[in-house]
């Protein structure tokens, strides 16, 4: 018998523990197999039977050598609980079960001598979430009749780019009482107001990315939905930018500016404009840091796109040389604007905190009037990798933050002048149409959302610590990982129509939201038609409060 | 609910024509007050037509105020009228003391200054006026504009319209332009401001319907004219609007429906101007209007037209005869007035119409 010392990694010290009836299994190996962190091997155990076989007690014993599934007990390979051995077993022999005495957080900084690091959301339980606390609650009714979901029609567009204060317009009335336009105006295009959020191809596998990108061109051009997607920051396959569904993505570069070797170089060769730049400063999931992809999913073809060998790939939390929001509007928006010669608006990506006003009010105060747009991310945001203590603990809620953007533009008079997209954590519920609409309500343009996106693909992890390995390049579901083994679990094609019919579907409940209020355009800024059950948030917010 | 109506006429008509083409529709409102702007005077301030004339509901310390103000601006009165108030028992009327319609010489600094320096002087004048009257409710000063008269007060039209002795027709109390309204804002706080038609440099307008999106109207207005102000009424917003367009952007009238009911993405998409109708749609979004209406507006010209909702939630009809045009919420009212025209030429606008009435009594029809 092997000695067992205090401090070993025991069972009981994991966040997860396998449950495991031996007497169920059938020896198929099935859940060993697709246990993509190693965190169950086969074992043999030394079982002893004593027996008596006549009609006294005559105890004999009997030694057998059993086959049996065990949890492996290691720092490395631990069991993520994302219940794939559960779900491939054909007899309901094993699943994991949480383990609420799990000395997780305190033996693997002491084992590791290193931070913790994982994907996912935050994991602090809150309370009930701000949204919840919202309700639409100014119904039409009587002489303002509610709309029919059903019947009438609806515009749900929104604008990415930047919109000029109405005396700036260049348009004068010629001689048959029409306007005309008599000098440039900012590109802006009215899209979808749910982007699909920015997650790079090296985070998502090659065929996560595929779907999410088909799900995309399909909702445009078979559903004349006009939903664009963000590349992230990694770059972009070839293939990709010099094909007409250019014209669906949004291409974004942050402070590693990986891959835009490769765009700039396909430059000459685009048939279409992106639908626009996102200029990423700061991420809601770990704010003040930089993306970050371990050096174990940076396979063979990441290193082609982003031009990088294989090594943990750090982008820094700042972008080098931009030491102010004015040099940051000078350098980065005029160079963009001009290297897709003003067809294509820039906008800006930054985490939600508790200056994010401040930021704000310099870009749409900015003279120039180029900054397309003003993303702003929550602290329930998902990330591919971060520190955990970054993802727990640093961060700013959403929503009084967007509301206060849309406040601080009311009181300027400039509302709508720099389009608000808002994100972090919206849709955590399953229920993004509710979320989105209340933010909009609020002042968003429109939102973007990632997490969820991976959750439509077949994602398991939750906000409850499972999973959330996507770091590890070892995801389970075939998301984020570069394994090729992995991703081929993962069916791109199933991965669209997902993404597709829940688009659909939140279609549909934005306009049963927008009917009973009676709008028939989106209602941004419409904060009359919300009540909070919460004094404080009602307070906080300036909405009705209701009891 | 409200119910608006609108004459226009190449004769001087009296508003006793107005009361009567409102009676009708009493059920359709709740005869809480009375409203009417007249313009393009006849009568007694015919000859006055280039001077500003106050239109003024006060106490008598009201008018001391207003008297001061007007006097240390430079203002010369020129000529007072007061209507013969019929004081007898049982009217629904809350009256004020004193009704003022006061002409006056601009300045002597003014006479010789360009006619956008004048108006601004009458805007800056009555929001001086509005605001010193309105600590302890002096007084309401409803418009201070040349060629147009307007007469608020809260009770039952028809009781309203016998204390200033409106019923009976006569020729020194004329207009060939009236429109007017039989509701007061009884949605929200009883304010003398809040009936419509309201009244901004030479614009007027009157609306029968909700505009859902009057919080947003109201915070962008907010911030884009000092004489947007009060939003007593969420129909305010619809004047604001149309004086922004039209005066403060300098755009032709057809536009004003573009701002406040945009073609929907997929038309803008087909259309030639689609840059200019985009273009409306991003900087002017906060003035779009959404829930069910009806607007009747007028212009510094005398030119009035209508227009709807973009899903036609509120009812208007146009009757004419050769004489008369006449806008209203229901065809009882023009039936009233006009009982001999050729009610076949009747209009019943769609929602992406404007029908607008020139001068000479054109009804033109604009398709958005």
């Amino acid at each position: 018998m092997e000695t067992m010392r205090l401090n070993d990694v025991t069972a009981n010290d994991l966040p997860w523990k396998i449950k495991y009836d031996a007497s169920r299994c059938t020896m198929c190996g099935s859940c060993v197999a697709t246990c993509s962190f190693k965190a169950i091997l086969p074992k043999v155990e030394r079982r002893r039977m004593v027996f008596s076989e006549g009609n006294f007690p005559e105890p004999k014993q009997r030694f057998s050598a059993v086959p049996v599934i065990r949890q492996a007990k290691s720092i490395k390979n631990y069991c993520r609980g994302c219940g794939m051995c559960e779900k491939i077993c054909p007899n309901d022999a094993i699943k994991p079960e949480r383990n609420p005495d799990t000395r997780h957080p305190i033996i693997t900084r002491c084992l590791g001598g290193d931070s913790i690091k994982r994907g996912g959301r935050k994991n602090l339980e809150g309370s009930t979430r701000t949204l919840d606390k919202i309700r639409v609650g100014r119904i039409s009714q009587m002489t303002d009749p509610s709309l029919d979901a059903q019947r009438h029609t609806f515009d749900l567009l929104a604008p990415f780019g930047r919109i000029l204060p109405p005396k700036k317009l260049p348009f004068h009335p010629d001689q048959d009482q029409q306007l005309v336009t008599t000098d440039l105006t900012p590109p802006v295009n009215w899209i979808y107001p749910v982007i699909i959020g920015d997650m790079s191809i090296g985070a998502l596998s090659w065929r996560m990315w595929e779907g999410v990108a088909m799900a995309t061109a399909y909702l445009n051009e078979e559903c004349g939905m006009p939903v664009r997607m963000c590349s992230g920051e990694g770059g972009v396959p070839v293939r990709l930018l010099k094909s007409k569904y250019l014209k669906y993505l949004i291409l974004q570069i942050a402070s590693g500016h990986f891959g835009w070797n490769r765009i700039v170089k396909t430059m000459p060769y685009m048939i279409e404009d992106p639908a626009g730049i996102l200029i990423k400063i700061g991420q809601g999931a770990k704010p003040g840091d930089g993306g970050l992809l371990m050096a174990q999913k940076v396979a063979e073809h990441i290193q082609a796109i982003r031009g990088v060998p294989k090594a943990d790939l750090l982008s820094p939390p700042n972008h080098q040389g931009l030491y102010s929001i004015e040099e940051s509007v000078q350098k980065m928006f005029l160079s963009f604007n001009a290297a897709f010669k003003f067809r294509v608006p820039v906008a800006i990506k930054v985490a939600a905190s508790a200056t994010s006003v401040s930021v704000f009010n310099n870009l749409v105060r900015d003279p120039y009037n180029i900054v397309g747009g003003f993303f702003l991310d929550g602290i329930d945001g998902g990330t591919g990798a971060a520190h955990e203590v970054s993802l727990d603990h640093t961060g700013h809620p959403i929503v009084s933050k967007l509301r206060d953007c849309y406040l601080a533009a009311v009181t300027q008079g400039r509302q709508g002048q720099i389009p608000l997209w808002a994100a972090g954590g919206l849709g955590k519920t399953g229920d993004l149409a509710a979320d989105a609409f209340k933010m909009i309500c609020l002042g968003a343009n429109g939102v973007f959302t990632g997490k969820l996106i991976l959750q439509m693909a077949g994602c398991v992890g939750n906000d409850q610590g499972r999973c959330n390995a996507c770091n590890t390049g070892l995801c389970p579901a075939g998301i984020t990982t570069q394994e090729p083994q992995l991703a081929h679990r993962l069916d791109p094609e199933k991965v669209a129509q997902n993404i597709v019919n829940y688009y659909l579907a939140m279609d549909q409940e934005f306009k049963k939201l927008m009917a009973p209020i009676g709008n028939s355009s989106l209602p941004v800024g419409r904060a009359d038609a919300l009540v909070a059950t919460d004094h404080a948030v009602a307070e906080r917010l300036q909405i009705q409060h209701v009891c | 609910m409200c119910r608006i109506g609108a004459i226009k006429s190449l004769n001087y008509i009296h508003p006793s024509m107005a009361l009567q083409l409102m009676q009708s529709q009493q059920k359709g409102h709740d005869n809480s007050g009375f409203a009417m702007v007249m313009q393009n005077l006849g009568g007694i301030f015919r000859q006055y037509k280039k001077l500003p004339t106050l239109s003024m509901a006060c106490t008598d310390a009201g008018i001391k105020i207003a008297e001061d103000i007007l006097h240390e601006i430079g203002f010369l009165r020129v000529m007072q009228w007061a209507p013969e108030v019929n004081n007898q028992p049982g009217l629904d009327i809350n009256a004020m003391p004193n009704y003022v319609f006061e002409t006056f010489d601009y300045p002597r600094a003014y006479r010789n200054a360009d006619q956008k320096e004048k108006e601004e002087l009458l805007l800056n004048t009555r929001l001086k006026l509005r605001a010193a009257l309105e600590p302890n409710e002096e007084g309401f000063a409803y418009s201070f504009w040349p060629d147009v008269i307007t007469l608020k007060e809260i009770g039952d039209p028809r009781d309203i319209g016998t204390y200033f002795n409106l019923w009976e027709p006569n020729k020194r109390f004329t207009a060939k332009v009236i429109t007017a309204q039989c509701r007061q804002n009884t949605n929200y706080d009883i304010v003398r401001y809040a009936a419509h038609p309201f009244h901004l440099q030479g614009y007027t307008a009157l609306a029968n319907g909700e505009n859902t999106f009057y919080l947003k109207n109201k915070e962008f207005q907010q911030g884009l004219h000092r004489g947007y102000i009060g939003f007593e009424s969420d129909s305010q917003c619809f004047l604001y609007t149309l004086h922004y367009v039209h005066r403060e952007l300098g755009w032709p009238l057809s536009y004003y429906k573009h701002v406040v009911t945009p073609l929907p993405f997929e038309e803008i998409d087909q259309r030639e101007d689609q840059k200019q109708l985009l273009g409306i749609r991003q900087s002017l979004a906060h003035l779009e209007i959404n829930g069910p209406n009806t607007i009747i507006g007028m212009l510094p010209n005398n030119t009035l037209f209508t227009c709807c909702d973009a899903k036609k939630l509120r009812p208007v009809v146009i009757g004419r005869d050769e004489s008369t045009v006449v806008i209203s919420s229901e065809v009882c009212g023009i039936n009233e007035i006009l009982p001999n025209r050729n009610w076949e030429t009747d209009i019943y606008p769609n929602e992406r119409e404007v029908v607008v009435i020139d001068d000479k009594l054109e009804v033109q029809r604009w398709k958005q």
